[in-house]
């Protein structure tokens, strides 16, 4: 076994260390042939639809033969056509709405994807839990549902929120699933991390946000809540604290977005710098020793770390929820933010 | 680290987009509204019922395990208890048999020393019989050799001369 794979290697790898060179020459041939083909037909034609075409293949030329960076940054931005590589691509709607541009952009279509998953998935866990009597064992995609939910109830919800944490369950529940199908969509083949965008994740830390506000006055009331941002300090000092908590009050959703947002995209870029290393260096052995398996490793990395984001932007939804509904008596709410200020 | 830095830039990546969040926005809440009546409502109610039926399992075991200490808590009293009863039983048995044995031994001492006094009395009485026979015998034996004796000394002179005396000897007495 071991010995047929060593050999199949080698068929690989020797042939491409004999024409080391020849794609560099293959490429260069080939960029350098339509430009060639062009030129002379240029003058030829009407000088107008031609411009067009020359100034694509102007950028084209000064890109550089297309920079790894640009290839890099091109999957995994939001994009208005959807690409299968080698089958085609899909050219995504552009709707505009009073002047605001609505498009359903390549993230919007793995946004819905990730909610239809979702919706499907888990209404079809609930329907089976419905089914079956408490003292029954669940079974397949309700067990995994369940313990799921189990964690983020009692180890992510009761714990941080404490008293009245039930309110806020569909919210988080629905913010780690979401979240988590989201991240796992990004790993699947042309699919695209919708949470790897700026924009999903401020609207997702948003939300936590208004919940967060929201329960807060629904807890103290306006009183209790100006109190609150004096942060229970002597008078003297207000004119520094309320300041400090107001920005406080923005700092964490802010938090929460950069966070996600940097991990799902750090992630993908560095395993598509992996790829374009053997690209760049033009070699068979450094894509055989180092991109494969490297990337590999990065994606499993990113199978972790999708599991890890969604849980930690719940679980610290629910601390912001905890320290914003942490009533009168307990003050370990205070000095937990305080400490965290220092 | 610098072009990077550009790329970043450049590329876009902090770029708002007022239609993505638009639709992220109506999509979580969409998913939000399905999910918490579909999925969230029935598994976290089944979850709540399954916990309440733990805790009553584990409170009823413990009512168990309560009620089986306190039936063990009795059978080892009731066990004692009859450990006891069964001790004073023996013990009580063991003096009633001491006793009936010392009283038996007591009357059967007195038996033998009864029998053997009325046996030494019998022998007494044998004795004395025999004595009497004994004595009986020897005087008619007595008797018969002063018989055979007087038989053969005795004649018909002296007689004569005897009863004679003794006539005479009645006669002068009654006078």
């Amino acid at each position: 076994m071991r010995k047929k794979a060593i050999s199949r290697i080698l068929a690989l790898v020797v042939p491409a260390l004999l024409s080391l060179n020849s794609p560099v020459f293959a490429t260069t041939g080939q960029n350098e042939a339509p430009v060639a083909a062009t030129a002379p037909v240029a003058p030829a034609s009407v000088e107008a639809p031609v411009a067009a075409p020359a100034e694509a293949e102007a950028a084209h030329a000064e890109g550089g033969e297309e920079k790894p960076g640009d290839l890099i940054m091109h999957h995994i931005l939001d994009n208005h056509t959807f690409a299968f590589e080698p089958f085609g691509e899909v050219h995504l709607p552009r709707i505009e709405v009073a002047g605001y541009d609505i498009s359903i952009t390549k993230h919007v279509v793995m946004i819905w994807l990730a909610a239809i998953l979702l919706i499907v998935i888990a209404s079809a866990a609930g329907a089976s839990v419905k089914k079956m009597s408490a003292n029954q064992a669940p079974k397949g995609v309700a067990n995994v549902f369940e313990s799921l939910v189990d964690f983020i109830s009692n180890d992510v919800a009761k714990p941080n929120i404490g008293h009245g944490y039930e309110k806020f369950l569909p919210y988080l529940l629905t913010v780690f699933f979401f979240i988590l199908v989201c991240n796992l969509l990004g790993l699947i083949p042309y699919g695209a991390t919708a949470t790897g965008n700026v924009n999903v994740t401020l609207t997702l830390a948003t939300f936590t946000f208004i919940v967060t506000q929201v329960s807060a006055f629904r807890a103290h009331g306006i009183v209790g809540y100006m109190k609150h941002l004096t942060a229970g300090t002597h008078w003297a000092l207000w004119i520094i604290m309320v300041p400090i908590e107001i920005l406080g009050q923005f700092t964490k959703p802010f938090a929460l977005t950069i966070r996600l947002f940097a991990n799902m995209t750090a992630g993908h870029i560095i395993i598509l710098s992996l790829f374009f290393i053997s690209f760049i260096l033009k070699s068979y052995i450094v894509a055989v020793a180092v991109s494969i398996p490297f990337a590999i490793f990065i994606y499993l990395l990113e199978l972790f770390v999708a599991f890890l984001q969604a849980f930690v932007f719940t679980m610290l939804s629910a601390l912001f929820i905890g320290l914003a509904t942490a009533h009168e008596g307990g003050h370990d709410g205070h000095e937990l933010e305080a400490s965290g200020h220092h | 680290m610098l072009t990077s830095g550009i790329i970043l830039l450049e590329g876009g990546l902090l770029n708002p987009n007022p239609g993505l969040i638009f639709w992220t926005a109506l999509t979580f809440l969409i998913v939000l509204v399905i999910l918490s009546k579909t999925a969230w409502g029935p598994i976290l109610s089944m979850l709540e019922e399954r916990a309440k039926g733990i805790q009553s399992a584990i409170d009823r075991a413990h009512t168990a395990k309560d009620e089986a200490e306190s039936i063990l808590k009795k059978n080892r009293d009731l066990l004692a208890k009859a450990d006891a009863e069964a001790d004073k039983i023996i013990r009580e048995a063991k003096e009633v048999a001491d006793k009936l044995r010392a009283d038996l031994t007591e009357k059967a001492h007195d038996e033998s020393r009864k029998m053997i006094a009325s046996a030494k009395e019998e022998i007494e009485q044998e004795k004395r019989r025999a004595l009497d026979v004994l004595r009986n015998e020897v005087a008619d034996m007595a008797v018969k050799g002063a018989e055979k004796i007087i038989r053969t000394t005795l004649d018909a002179d002296k007689q004569k001369v005897v009863v004679n005396d003794m006539i005479k000897e009645m006669a002068s007495s009654r006078n």
